[in-house]
């Protein structure tokens, strides 16, 4: 293959593709659609506890089982927050970082033609499709989307006599298999590519930490995924045919459920977070112009997490009636895991350390995540505390914790990320002025929803709680909870910069060339955006990618395709293409 | 509206909340060092003509400070927290003389079994009281949890205590509280349409005045 002849019909070429690049776009589109659903899912939950009880406007339009006369129904709030974070955490979140960046920069950046296996990886985007629309499908079934939570319990979520959910709990397992599924043919894919297809010259160190990222996160998903798959299908098996695997009142056992959803479930955190941290790297060096600061540190700080990663799982069941003595154990493992975060956040101000920092919209954003990042990693420090989890478990802390890492942390490096990388997709790059001002207003109203949540939280508030003011101790959070509506609603408008920017900078965006950030990047020697194949032949690699401000050259970058008269050329025989 | 920690009704409550405060202050500093850092950083290093990033690839030695200090003090606070933890959810942390009482969760209500006059759970003068409990001050109690149906939680701010009640499994929970009053009990593990008016009345009362309360309840519940 090369990036010569391209006489594929339309259909092969935009829609039945199988060039990562176009799959790549195709993931961005379908998830940034997903990630606008999530978002009105929680604006209803907003409505609800800012203003329990009273007509929602535009609720007019939703059937009576789930709002009549706009008065959001307790049946309907819980399919909301069961469908408002499983909508976020799979087919928002983690296809944006893995189905986008994966695809789009795995290739680009390690020289090669294309994955490993473009048919699978063709199948991977066509399957997630399909269980996202499955999942939508819940909304429209009798009884609804389901009810059990993004985490789906059981035996509330095996038994529809408990829940009042029935056809729609059956989708969301049959959803997640499907999800699973194309997981899986990433990962291999991801996977296999990282190991075989890199350019001659690229070594191991000298990968990109996003691709770094991207290859650790695959091996996480291949070895995770399955777990939830299988859950999922004896959830299924529950529902259906009558194993009762999770219902103790036919024998089974209701934490076994929680021990295989969060055996999957806390690997699958830092699946929403580690190709996040390894595109900021990459977003954080360009914008300071310097080498990243302590690489093999940040290296080994990705691998650290994801072996720690397998053995934390427990401290999402301090609480459950879990042997207390394993309690013990899984806070140790999970304090530890705080020590290579608070390494890879040392390193960041390590690289802006006497850097020259260029404030472009991707590396405001960067800096972002490093913020927000930062109070979501605290705040877990008190969770992990199992004598103070007791206390702040299932309340508005967990809830302001998580939104702190996935919103303030994965969402802000999405959004650098989106727009670091948008003038290679698309030849043209998004309004400077508008990022910068969707990134000032997100900075400021993320805050003022979120952070009030930590004092809702240690008041005692619940989590999915349809109308805190039944309970009297809560009552007096009210005018708490109607101020975070309030600026949940200011954040969602603000996102309507960052859609509207996105869509017309297709069109009407300053023409970009091929290196409009002055990168170190092998995808930025191609033209924006690069063609089917991506290279006539595979570029050769003479340096490691974050050689910013090195003394040897005049300019402030050196990229790794760029061959100095000191330079050898590499030993290393080259890899071919396909 | 509270800004801090509700009021402290039990004897965990005061460790519990001293941890949070240690936590609080230690991660504060944390905050403080790498948001103000950020925030310095941005101002004196921001791009301006004729200046060049200094180049280098890292510090061992910096890299080894900021690895050790984290990784000293999460140890610390972990093995601070599982005293107290042990204490509170340990194997064998039921004190031997605790008063004991029933408490049965199911869709959505709370089924309170008391041991009567004669203070034996499972004798022929227990009676059962929905949505409310009463507990003595000023010695322990541990209530036995189960469930009919879904996965309830049994949680009591003012105790600083939760405990999930799990269908099939029999678990105790206990505590001692320390101060009468009017209080709430409420479920906070999703368990259907109706958790969120999941909630008991919870009164704590004086050991004499506790025992005057079991006479005429018990005299209630069987007429």
């Amino acid at each position: 293959m090369s990036a010569h002849h391209d006489d594929r019909s339309f259909i092969r070429k935009y829609i039945f593709s199988t060039d990562h690049k176009i799959i790549g776009i195709q993931f961005l589109f379908v998830s940034l659609f997903f990630l606008l659903v999530g978002g009105l899912l929680a604006m209803q939950i907003r409505w609800q506890l800012g203003f329990p009880g009273r007509p929602m406007p535009g609720g007019g339009i939703l059937p009576a089982t789930m709002a009549p006369g706009g008065v959001i129904l307790p049946e309907y709030y819980i399919q909301l927050v069961t469908m408002h974070g499983t909508f976020m955490v799979f087919f928002a979140i983690m296809p944006l970082l893995v189905g986008v960046f994966a695809n789009y920069l795995i290739p680009l950046k390690i020289g090669a033609h294309d994955m490993a296996f473009p048919t699978l990886n063709m199948a991977s985007f066509w399957t997630a499709l399909l269980a996202g629309l499955i999942m939508l499908a819940g909304f429209f079934v009798p009884d609804g989307a389901p009810r059990a939570g993004w985490t789906s319990y059981a035996p509330l979520s095996a038994r529809p006599d408990l829940s009042g959910a029935s056809y729609g709990q059956m989708l969301w397992c049959i959803s997640l298999v499907c999800l699973g599924l194309s997981s899986i043919l990433g990962s291999v894919n991801y996977i296999t590519t990282v190991i075989n297809l890199r350019a001659p010259g690229m070594t191991w160190f000298r990968l990109p930490l996003s691709v770094w990222a991207l290859f650790i996160t695959a091996i996480l998903g291949l070895l995770a995924l399955p777990v939830l798959s299988g859950a999922a299908i004896m959830l299924l098996f529950d529902q259906t045919i009558g194993t009762h695997f999770f219902d103790p009142a036919a024998g089974g056992q209701a934490l076994l459920w929680q021990h295989l959803f969060w055996f999957f479930g806390h690997p699958e955190v830092y699946i929403l977070i580690l190709p996040a941290m390894g595109m900021v790297s990459d977003i954080v060096a360009n914008g300071s112009r310097k080498p990243i600061f302590g690489y093999h540190s940040m290296v080994f700080a990705i691998t650290g997490i994801a072996f720690l990663g397998w053995i934390v799982w427990g401290h999402h069941m301090f609480v459950s009636g879990m042997n207390p003595t394993l309690g013990s154990t899984f806070m140790v493992t999970t304090m530890i895991i705080a020590v290579p975060s608070a390494i890879k956040v040392f390193n960041w101000m390590g690289t802006m350390w006497r850097g020259n920092l260029r404030f472009h919209v991707p590396m405001l954003n960067a800096i972002g995540f490093v913020a927000m990042f930062t109070i979501g990693g605290l705040s877990g420090v008190f969770m992990a505390a199992t004598p103070v989890d007791i206390h702040i478990h299932d309340t508005y802390f967990i809830v302001a914790h998580i939104h702190y890492v996935l919103f303030g942390g994965s969402l802000f490096a999405l959004f650098g990320a989106i727009t670091f990388w948008y003038p290679k997709m698309f030849g043209r790059l998004m309004n400077e002025f508008w990022g910068k001002v969707h990134f000032w207003l997100t900075m400021i109203f993320f805050n003022l929803t979120f952070f009030p949540m930590h004092i809702l939280g240690m008041g005692g508030e619940m989590r999915r709680l349809y109308d805190p003011t039944q309970y009297d101790f809560l009552k007096p959070y009210q005018p708490l909870n109607t101020f975070i509506s309030y600026s949940a609603f200011l954040l969602f408008a603000s996102q309507v910069v960052f859609f509207v920017n996105f869509l017309w900078s297709l069109k009407h965006g300053k023409a970009a060339g091929n290196n409009p950030w002055e990168d170190n990047g092998l995808e930025w020697s191609l033209p924006s955006p690069p063609a089917h194949g991506n290279w006539e032949t595979v570029p050769t690699v003479y340096r490691g990618p974050y050689e910013y401000s090195s003394p040897l050259v005049k300019e402030d970058y050196l990229p790794q395709y760029r061959k100095l008269d000191t330079d050898r050329e590499p030993a290393m025989t080259p890899v071919s293409g396909h | 509206m509270h800004w801090w920690l509700p009021a402290q009704g039990s004897t965990f409550a005061g460790f519990i909340d001293t941890l949070f405060t240690v936590i609080l202050i230690i991660t504060g500093i944390a905050f403080f060092v790498v948001e103000l850092g950020l925030l310095w950083f941005t101002f004196r290093y921001r791009a301006r003509p004729g200046r060049r990033a200094h180049y280098t690839h890292g510090n061992l030695k910096a890299e080894v400070i900021w690895t050790a200090i984290p990784a000293i003090t999460v140890v610390a606070l972990g093995i601070v927290s599982n005293h107290y933890w042990k204490i509170i959810k340990g194997r064998n942390s039921v004190p031997a003389d605790a008063y004991q009482i029933g408490v049965h969760a199911k869709q959505f209500e709370w089924q309170i079994t008391y041991p009567g006059p004669d203070g034996v759970l499972g004798t022929a003068d227990d009676f059962t009281l929905r949505n409310d409990l009463h507990v003595p001050a000023g010695r322990p109690v541990v209530v036995h949890l189960s469930s009919e149906d879904a996965i309830h939680s049994f949680f009591v701010p003012v105790f600083r205590l939760r405990q999930d009640v799990v269908p099939g499994m029999a678990i105790n929970a206990w505590f001692q509280a320390t101060t009468p009053g009017e209080y709430e009990l409420a479920c906070s593990q999703l368990c259907g349409l109706g958790h969120y008016r999941m909630r008991a009345h919870l009164t704590v009362m004086t050991w004499d005045d506790f025992q005057a309360w079991m006479k005429t309840a018990a005299q209630g519940a069987t007429s």
